[in-house]
C-alpha cells in the first residue's frame, strides 16, 4: 500500500502541471475557485459560458481535452489512470466548468459506439474542442426514474423522421448546439421495444425552449417543445425501435459523470463550528455537535478513500466497481445535512438572505437550496439504491407489471 | 498509487478464510456459546499451526517478521469468522504492546513464547462503568509491585499473561504480569457474548515488570493500533451479516415472489452495503497509517473504528429484520453476529468516546487541508 505515482504516471503529472502552471492560476486555497466577470443572471451565465468554452479550446489545442478519446476525435488516446491524475491536477487551478460534461461525458461515449465514421469525424472533435455544447433530452413529465416511459413521438417517411412531443429538465437548452434525444417510435410495441435514438441541431426549426425557475431561484434547466421537427435517419443512433439499448449507454456514462455533490462538506462545518457561539463557547466543544462532526467526517473520509480504491484500481488495469452510485447517495445527503445543520447554528443570522459569495451564510444558504436538486438529478436516491442492489449485490429485479404490455396501454403520469 | 493489499497479503487473507471455511468457525462459535468451554482450544492450536499468532513479531524474537497490514487481513477473516478464540486479545493487544515496548529483557523473553502459542496474553484495562482512556486508570506500580482491581479483561480467564494499566508516579504506563504470580485472582464472568470469555481481575502487591512508564502515549498508540484491527473485524462481521441477509432474501419468497426483489428489502441491503463500502475504506487507510506508523494514525484509526462499528452494528441488526421471526430465534446464526457486534462495539471504548477521540485529533492535527 503506497500513495506513489509509478514512474510513469508521475512523469504524465509532471507534464500536466507544467502545462497548467504555464497556461491557468492557481487556487490559493480550495474556495478560491473560478468567479466569471458577471456574477449574477443572463451575464453570468453567458460569460461563464464563453470562458469555458475558450478553456475547453485551448486544453484542446494542447492535447488536453477528451483525454481517453481517440486522438483521431480530438483526443489523447490517455488511459483511465491518467485522465485522473490530470483531474487531480486541473482541479488545483482557477478555471471555469460545467458546461461540456454532458457532451464529452454523455454524448460523445455514445456517438463512439453507434455514430457512422463519417459523423464521429464531423462531430466529436468539435465536441472536445468545446465551443459546441450538447445537451440531454431524454426525462419527460411522465418519465423521469421510469425513463423508459417517454412518450415523444417519431413518426418516419420516407427517409426524414418527424418529432412532436415534450422533454423537461433539460440541463443547458437555452445554450446548447446539439442534443442526444430519446422518442418513441412505436407505441403498440412493450415498452422498451419502442424506443429510437437520435442526435439532432437545436437549432432545428419547430424546437422552443422555456426555462423552469429552480428551488435555488436560477434557470439553468427547460421544458424543451417539439413542433414536427424533422431529422434526417442518417442521425438516428442504433436499430429502429433500439433506442433503449443505446439510452442505457449513455446513463451508464451518466453515473460515471456524476461525482461529489458541490457545496458545503466536512471542512465548512468543521470550521464553522470553531468560530459559532454556542452559550458562550465555541459550537465544537458541545457534545451533540461533536458527535455529528465525527459521523460526517467519515462519511467524508469513506468517500475520499473508496475513491483512491477505485484510483488503485485503474492504475493496475482494473475495471473501478459500479460505486460510483455510494458517492452520490452519500455525498448528497450529507450536503443537505450539513446545510441544514450549519445554517442551524448560525441560528438568527441564517435567516437573512445573503447572495455575496465569500459569505458563509451565502454558501451553506445556497447548499441546502441546491441539496434537493443533487438528490434527484442523474438518478435519485432511490434509483441509485436499486442499482446497487441490482447491479452490485445481484438481487432480483422488482416485479414489472408494465413490461410485456403494449405501451399504449399502460397508466402513466400523474393521474391527480 | 496502490491502495490495495498486496498479491501476497490476499493469498494469506484467502488461506485464512479458508481455514476457518474449512473447520465451520460459526458452528464453532455457537458450541461455545452454548457450552462449558471458554474458548476453542481446537481452533486456536490450528490458527498457531498456521503461524498466525507469529505474523507481527520480528524474526529475532521467534515471529514471521511481517508488518501490520498481514494482521489486518487475518483480522477481517476473524470478524467474518466470529471466531470463538481470544485471538485479538492476544495478538492485537498484549503482543501489540510488547512489541511496541523499549523493554528488550521482556521482548526476548515473553515474544517467543507468545509468537509460539506457549503464552496467551491479554490487556487488563477496564476498571469501572464507563470508558477505558490513557488516564483514568487507579491500579498503582511502585517498587515493581502492581495493585488494583480490573474488570470485563478479555480473556481474563484464559491468559497466561496480562498487559496492565497502571499508574506509576503521575503517569499512566503499561506492565505485565504473569497470571500465576502470587496475588492475582481472576474471576469468570458470564459474558453477553457466550463465544468469548471475560473475567474480573484483582491484583494485589504482584510482581510486575515494566513495559513501558516513560511515555504518556503508549495506552493512547495501543488503543489506536488495536482499534484498526478490531475495525478489520468489524467490516469482515458485517459483510457476513449482509451476505446472509442478501442469500436469505433470495431464498425466501412471500406475496408469490422472492423478498429480495421488494424495495423495502433491497434498500435495506443498499444502506448496509454503503455502510460497508465507507468502513472498509476507511479501514484502508487506518491499514495504511497502522503499517507506516504515520502521525495520521490517531485521526485514521478513529474513523475507522467509528465508521466500521457502525457498519457491524447496522448489517448486524438489519440481518435479523431481513429473516424476520426467524432472525430472532435461538436457532439462527443472525443473532451470534448481532452478539459479536455488540462486544466489538465495546470491548476497546464504545462509540461516543471514539467520536470524541477523533474530532480532538482532526483539532489537533488540523485535518482536512
Amino acid at each position: 500500500m503506497d500513495f506513489n505515482d509509478t514512474a510513469e504516471e508521475a512523469k504524465f503529472r509532471k507534464e500536466a502541471s507544467d502545462w497548467l502552471s504555464a497556461n491557468a492560476e492557481k487556487k490559493e486555497h480550495s474556495r478560491d475557485v473560478y468567479r466569471p466577470a458577471e456574477m449574477t443572471g443572463e451575464a453570468g451565465e453567458s460569460s461563464a459560458l464563453q470562458d469555458a468554452k475558450d478553456w475547453m479550446t485551448k486544453k484542446y489545442e494542447a492535447g488536453w481535452a477528451c483525454l481517453h478519446w481517440p486522438k483521431e476525435y480530438g483526443g489523447r488516446d490517455a488511459t483511465a489512470i491518467e485522465r485522473v491524475i490530470w483531474a487531480q491536477e486541473e482541479s488545483k487551478y482557477k478555471v471555469p466548468g460545467g458546461f461540456h460534461e454532458i457532451g464529452q461525458g454523455m454524448a460523445g461515449p455514445t456517438m463512439m459506439l453507434y455514430a457512422t465514421e463519417e459523423q464521429k469525424k464531423q462531430y466529436l472533435p468539435p465536441m472536445a474542442k468545446g465551443q459546441e455544447i450538447w445537451c440531454q433530452l431524454f426525462s419527460e413529465p411522465g418519465a423521469g426514474s421510469d425513463l423508459a416511459g417517454i412518450k415523444t413521438k417519431a413518426e418516419l417517411d420516407g427517409d426524414t423522421w418527424t418529432i412532436n412531443g415534450q422533454k423537461v429538465w433539460t440541463s443547458g437548452a437555452h445554450y446548447s448546439d446539439y442534443a442526444i434525444l430519446v422518442t418513441r417510435s412505436d407505441f403498440n410495441a412493450p415498452k422498451h421495444k419502442g424506443l429510437t435514438y437520435f442526435f439532432l441541431d437545436m437549432k432545428s426549426p419547430g424546437i422552443e425552449v422555456r426555462p423552469i425557475r429552480q428551488i435555488t431561484g436560477g434557470a439553468n434547466f427547460n421544458e424543451v417543445y417539439f413542433t414536427d421537427v424533422k431529422i434526417p435517419d442518417s442521425q438516428r443512433l442504433g436499430e429502429v425501435g433500439d433506442g433503449w439499448k443505446v439510452a442505457l449507454t449513455t446513463l451508464m456514462n451518466e453515473r460515471l459523470a456524476v461525482g461529489d455533490a458541490s457545496g458545503v462538506d466536512f471542512q465548512e462545518i468543521f470550521e464553522l463550528t470553531k468560530e459559532s457561539d454556542f452559550n458562550g463557547e465555541n459550537a465544537i466543544s458541545n457534545g451533540g455537535v461533536r458527535e455529528k462532526l465525527a459521523d460526517w467526517y467519515c462519511e467524508y473520509a469513506g468517500l475520499k478513500y473508496t475513491k483512491m480504491r477505485n484510483i488503485s484500481a485503474l492504475s493496475r488495469g482494473d475495471t473501478p466497481g459500479p460505486d460510483a452510485s455510494i458517492t452520490k447517495i452519500v455525498s448528497a445527503n450529507k450536503l443537505q445535512d450539513i446545510a441544514n445543520f450549519g445554517m442551524d447554528l448560525m441560528d438568527n443570522a441564517s435567516i437573512i438572505k445573503s447572495d455575496d459569495k465569500d459569505d458563509i451564510r451565502a454558501l451553506f444558504q445556497g447548499s441546502l437550496l441546491g441539496a434537493p436538486l443533487i438528490r434527484i438529478a442523474g438518478g435519485t436516491d432511490e434509483i441509485l439504491r436499486n442499482i446497487i442492489a441490482e447491479q452490485v449485490l445481484g438481487m432480483p429485479q422488482d416485479v414489472r407489471v408494465d413490461k410485456t404490455v403494449p405501451f399504449n396501454e399502460i397508466p402513466s403520469g400523474s393521474k391527480n | 498509487m496502490n491502495f490495495e493489499f498486496s498479491d501476497d497479503q490476499l493469498v494469506m487473507k484467502e488461506e485464512v478464510r479458508k481455514l476457518f471455511e474449512k473447520e465451520d468457525s460459526v458452528k464453532r462459535n455457537r458450541n461455545i456459546l452454548e457450552g462449558d468451554e471458554n474458548f476453542d482450544k481446537d481452533l486456536w492450536t490450528k490458527v498457531v499451526e498456521m503461524g498466525l499468532t507469529a505474523i507481527t513479531i520480528p524474526e529475532e524474537h521467534g515471529g514471521i517478521g511481517l508488518g501490520f497490514l498481514e494482521l489486518c487481513v487475518v483480522a477481517e477473516e476473524m470478524g467474518r469468522a466470529i471466531a470463538p478464540i481470544p485471538y485479538s486479545s492476544s495478538v492485537y493487544l498484549a503482543t501489540t504492546a510488547i512489541i511496541n515496548s523499549s523493554n528488550d529483557d521482556v521482548k526476548k523473553e515473553y515474544l517467543p513464547k507468545l509468537a509460539a502459542g506457549e503464552m496467551l496474553g491479554t490487556f487488563a484495562h477496564s476498571e469501572e462503568l464507563g470508558t477505558p482512556t490513557s488516564n483514568n486508570a487507579k491500579t498503582t506500580f511502585q517498587n515493581g509491585k502492581l495493585s488494583g482491581d480490573k474488570i470485563a479483561v478479555p480473556d481474563g480467564d484464559i491468559a497466561n499473561l496480562f498487559v496492565v494499566s497502571a499508574k506509576s508516579g503521575d503517569k499512566v504506563g503499561l506492565f505485565l504480569v504473569d497470571a500465576d504470580s502470587k496475588g492475582v485472582e481472576v474471576s469468570k464472568a458470564e459474558c453477553f457474548d457466550g463465544s468469548r470469555s471475560y473475567a474480573n481481575i484483582s491484583f494485589k502487591d504482584v510482581d510486575a515488570k515494566i513495559i513501558e512508564d516513560s511515555s504518556s502515549g503508549a495506552i493512547d498508540k495501543l488503543l489506536n493500533q488495536a482499534a484498526v484491527l478490531f475495525a478489520f473485524e468489524q467490516v469482515g462481521g458485517a459483510e457476513a451479516s449482509m451476505n446472509m441477509a442478501k442469500e436469505y432474501a433470495m431464498g425466501r419468497y412471500a406475496f408469490g415472489r422472492q423478498i429480495g426483489s421488494f424495495q423495502a428489502i433491497k434498500h435495506k441491503l443498499a444502506d448496509m452495503y454503503i455502510s460497508l463500502t465507507l468502513a472498509r475504506s476507511n479501514c484502508y487507510f487506518g491499514a495504511w497509517a497502522l503499517g507506516n506508523d504515520a502521525p495520521e494514525l490517531p485521526v485514521a484509526a478513529a474513523t475507522a473504528r467509528v465508521s466500521a462499528t457502525k457498519a457491524f452494528y447496522e448489517c448486524s441488526k438489519e440481518n435479523i429484520q431481513t429473516h424476520g421471526g426467524m432472525g430472532a430465534t435461538w436457532e439462527f446464526d443472525c443473532h451470534l453476529f448481532y452478539r459479536r457486534a455488540r462486544l466489538l462495539s465495546a470491548n476497546i471504548g464504545g462509540q461516543s468516546l471514539w467520536k470524541d477521540k477523533l474530532v480532538s485529533s482532526i483539532e489537533r492535527s488540523n485535518l482536512p487541508q
